[in-house]
């Protein structure tokens, strides 16, 4: 944010004082990152299509715009914005509107502490995992809301689903990440990153085993997270027709679609920062292009990602919690105990 | 068939056996309709008849016993068949065989639907085929061909659950006391995993399926009646709509059947050449089976992976073959409406090949993958008693480690002559399933190589006047060619009276067609013995007390094909 203001104060000659600043400067990287997710959420809608057509032997959008269907998004969102939009007779109207809209602010949120390059951070605030993660929550309130209001038996089941897996595994995510704040000493973004300058193994994952393993099971529950295959729960499009969103038109249904492929992005970022080194190279503590390491790093595991689903067959409801309760959560709970004792052993716990 | 069957049967119930008839080597016996289910149980104990293959109806308007119903049964011990048949006046009753054989209780149910025939204390006599609100009964020969009905209301299955179920409460659901937790939820008829329009009701405990309901027939398309006003070739285009995946199977089997009945065979060539289409028709017909249920359980890619072949096979060979893609209608009875085209042979091993990698592939990513098994092993269980008593066969039989296939059990077309394993499965749950039709693609794929091996030119249709179409220059160029093609296609083909139930490995399971002709150009009676139809009566029982994923990789594997089950 202080790019930003000084950018505004320096360039353009804006007089500010320190409000104006702080305001000035907000609404400026709100409307950036605003637009920088939107924007990549409709780039992934496309990345998915062609890596999933790549794994298929097929070529995924091929039509529209020169290269290999790159206007195909654009094109779809034409499509989508003119589509009619539809609230069933018997769903509760206010509900069934506002539930796309909190997902999608769920989704816009937990941005804002996304470190992307030193001081390129909307809000350098001192709890910022802890706010991601809070933030995050709001969506389940949404997909519970999306099944009530469409009064779809199968809306219903999906909405049922997805609240209780995304409660259940935000646990284990969580979970993964306090051997990190405890080895940072911060729940800061920004001081997490940069404890990890020094090569590829400082960085959090590489670390020590503890944190390995605790790095598999925030990528595990954070797939599970978003509602994505093999954790699809709430969609299924096989068992529960679309699930939550299964009355869903139109505009209403593409929020629900951005911000499924904003989360995507979302969790692949807060694990580059919190685990895999944020925007420092492999090697040496030089900074070269924060901004693009990050990015390259964060659209590694999206691609990851992408490929887990379209290579894994879907669990199924029983199965799933399973894996959380009695798997995720014992793991990262020894994970926790285990970078605990090993901190303490090698006396770098901080005071 | 079996004499021993019959001598058997003579000793036993000595003169209550009306009268024993052979029309085309099938034996059956006349019996007296009160003392079928004593007939049947002797049959089923002491014979080892373990099979109630299908009920039919047959309606003779002149005769005062108008209604004649078939029950066919097998013996895969001792490989013999028998047809014990009763007669029925219009308005009697004759008792249920449901609780001596559980296919009995749909497919008596087709019987009472189609004839109005009435069983005596069966456990759900409701229509099954045509709407519930249906009135008459639509295989009677008195019953108009053109007589439509409108017909809207839903039927309520959960009403009938409570009705018929009887006892069913939800309070005797274990640690559930209370009635308005279970959710009633419809699983289709437009269900993306449904595959066809299929219905099923389940009552839900949260996600557990505690009572299941299915309703068939949104697909009936009337076929028997149909045939019944078509000459019988004019019925082959029909045969291609019932099993739309593996339409060259049913030409096949239909046209040997028509031909068991006119008791003459078709030369060495057509043979082979049916031999070959129809096993190409199987891998295509599992290819699509096993990637739609990897679809249902959420593994997406290897629908591609399969999905391609089969378009190849498609492209590549069938449409060149007979010019269409899924319609094929290539058999012909006597013979084959085409010959092969130049490089079949090269189209055929070049796909070959491609599937042999494309099943590697698809197996290499499911076979030992943790999330696959979990959802597969143990899930769905049929045990093979139970898949007799409900008529199984095909693979979601040999899934449960009984070795029955037509194709070697009572050889057709010349199978005997070809070297093939038939494989097996061991629990009978879905991953058998899924894994007895991969190994049968190979299996299939060596029967193809074989028959390609044992290729020679010659005619590929009988020369029969009465039978096979005359050549074209004979049309255009003689007065005779004219008189027997307008013959043939006016009047169809005179095929003499009687019965004769012929039948063959399907894809999906014994596909028979029991053909009854009166000695006119047209079938008097038409039955199709759909492999789907007692597979899918077993369904309710399988899933009740599975998840509703369960449900659906289920309905996945047992390879539900809507235009056979309803016709």
């Amino acid at each position: 944010m202080e790019i930003i203001t000084k950018l505004l104060t320096e360039t353009f000659g804006l007089q500010l004082d320190n409000t104006g600043q702080l305001v000035a400067g907000g609404l400026t990287m709100a409307l950036i990152m605003a637009l920088v997710m939107a924007t990549c959420a409709i780039v992934w809608t496309w990345a998915e299509r062609k890596v999933a057509g790549f794994i298929q032997s097929r070529y995924g959008p091929m039509r529209v715009g020169k290269y290999h269907g790159a206007l195909q998004p654009v094109a779809d969102m034409v499509k989508i914005l003119g589509k009619e939009d539809i609230i069933p007779d018997d769903a509760d109207k206010p509900l069934f509107v506002l539930a796309p809209i909190i997902i999608f602010i769920a989704s816009l949120l937990p941005w804002a502490a996304v470190p992307f390059a030193p001081g390129f951070i909307a809000s350098d605030m001192d709890l910022g995992l802890f706010y991601i993660f809070a933030v995050s929550s709001g969506a389940i309130v949404g997909i519970l809301m999306a099944g009530w209001a469409s009064n779809n038996k199968w809306a219903l089941y999906g909405a049922a689903r997805g609240a209780a897996q995304m409660v259940s595994y935000e646990i284990p995510l969580a979970l993964a990440t306090i051997p990190v704040v405890m080895r940072t000493g911060s729940l800061n973004m920004n001081d997490i990153v940069i404890g990890q300058q020094g090569g590829i193994f400082h960085w959090n994952a590489f670390h020590d085993p503890f944190l390995f393993v605790a790095f598999m099971i925030y990528f595990i529950s954070s797939i599970a997270e978003v509602n994505r295959g093999p954790f699809d729960m709430p969609e299924t499009e096989s068992e529960l027709v679309a699930g939550y969103h299964t009355e869903y038109t139109g505009m209403r249904f593409a929020l629900f679609f951005l911000s499924e492929y904003a989360n995507l992005f979302l969790v692949s970022c807060i694990a580059t920062a919190v685990f895999l080194g944020g925007w420092n190279l492999p090697v040496g503590n030089a900074v070269v292009l924060p901004g693009l390491v990050f990015l390259a790093k964060a659209v590694l595991l999206v691609l990851i990602q992408i490929w887990i689903r379209w290579t894994l067959p879907r669990l199924r409801v029983d199965q799933l919690m399973h894996v959380c309760w009695k798997v995720l959560i014992p793991l990262s709970l020894l994970c926790l105990l285990g970078s605990g004792i090993l901190l303490m052993v090698s006396g770098e716990i901080a005071a | 068939m079996s004499q021993k069957l019959v001598d058997s049967l003579k000793s036993e119930f000595g003169d209550k056996i009306v009268s024993v008839n052979n029309s085309c080597g099938d034996e059956s016996v006349l019996v007296p309709g009160d003392s079928l289910p004593a007939v049947l149980k002797y049959l089923k104990e002491s014979e080892s008849c373990e099979q109630l293959t299908d009920v039919i109806g047959v309606d003779y308007p002149e005769r005062t016993e108008r209604f004649e119903v078939n029950y066919l049964l097998r013996s895969i011990a001792n490989k013999s068949r028998i047809n014990v048949k009763v007669a029925v006046e219009e308005g009697m009753d004759i008792p249920t065989v449901s609780d001596i054989y559980k296919s009995a209780n749909w497919a008596e149910r087709e019987v009472f639907d189609l004839y109005g025939v009435k069983f005596r204390n069966h456990p759900d006599l409701r229509r099954i085929l045509c709407h519930h609100e249906f009135e008459g009964h639509a295989l009677r020969k008195d019953y108009p061909i053109e007589q439509g009905q409108f017909l809207s209301t839903p039927e309520k299955l959960i009403d009938d659950i409570e009705y018929h179920g009887g006892a069913f409460r939800a309070d005797e659901v274990e640690g559930e006391d209370n009635p308005f937790d279970l959710l009633n939820v419809n699983i289709g008829p437009s269900h993306p995993a449904t595959h066809g329009a299929l219905r099923i009701e389940v009552q839900l405990d949260g996600e557990t399926i505690v009572k299941a309901k299915s309703e068939i027939g949104y697909l009936h398309r009337c076929f028997e009646k149909e045939a019944e006003d078509h000459t019988w070739s004019q019925v082959m285009p029909y045969t291609d709509r019932l099993n739309y995946v593996s339409s060259m199977l049913n030409n096949c089997i239909y046209a040997s059947s028509v031909e068991k009945l006119l008791g003459v065979e078709v030369p060495q060539r057509a043979q082979i050449i049916r031999v070959i289409v129809s096993e190409l028709s199987r891998i295509i017909d599992h290819l699509v089976c096993i990637c739609a249920n990897l679809v249902d359980i959420g593994a997406l890619t290897n629908y591609w992976y399969f999905y391609n072949i089969r378009e190849g096979i498609y492209y590549d060979i069938i449409e060149p073959l007979c010019g269409s893609r899924l319609t094929t209608n290539f058999a012909r009875i006597g013979g084959l409406s085409h010959d092969l085209f130049d490089g079949f042979e090269d189209a055929v091993e070049k796909h070959l090949q491609k599937m042999e990698v494309a099943i590697k592939e698809v197996t290499g990513l499911i076979a030992r993958n943790r999330i696959f098994l979990d959802r597969t092993v143990d899930v769905g269980v049929l045990t093979t008693d139970e898949a007799l008593s409900y008529g199984y066969t095909g693979p979601c039989l040999r899934a449960t480690g009984l070795d029955y296939d037509v194709r070697k059990h009572a050889p057709y077309s010349g199978y005997e002559d070809y070297k093939f394993d038939v494989p097996i499965g061991e629990n009978g749950d879905t991953r058998d399933r899924i894994m007895v039709r991969m190994e049968e693609m190979y299996q299939s794929a060596s029967i193809i190589r074989q028959g390609i091996q044992k290729l020679t030119p010659g005619p590929i249709a009988l020369d029969n006047a009465s039978v096979s179409l005359p050549p074209k220059e004979s049309v255009y160029g003689s007065i005779e060619g004219v008189m027997n093609q307008f013959k043939l296609i006016s009047e169809g083909i005179k095929v003499p009276a009687g019965e004769a139930y012929g039948y063959g490995e399907g894809a999906n399971g014994e596909l028979g067609f029991f053909c009854v002709s009166d000695g006119t150009g047209q079938p008097h009676r038409l039955k199709v013995r759909p492999p789907c139809f007692p597979i899918f009566s077993a369904f309710d029982e399988i899933i009740e007390g599975l998840m509703i994923a369960d449900a659906i990789a289920i309905l996945g594997s047992i390879n539900i094909i809507a235009g056979e089950l309803d016709r």
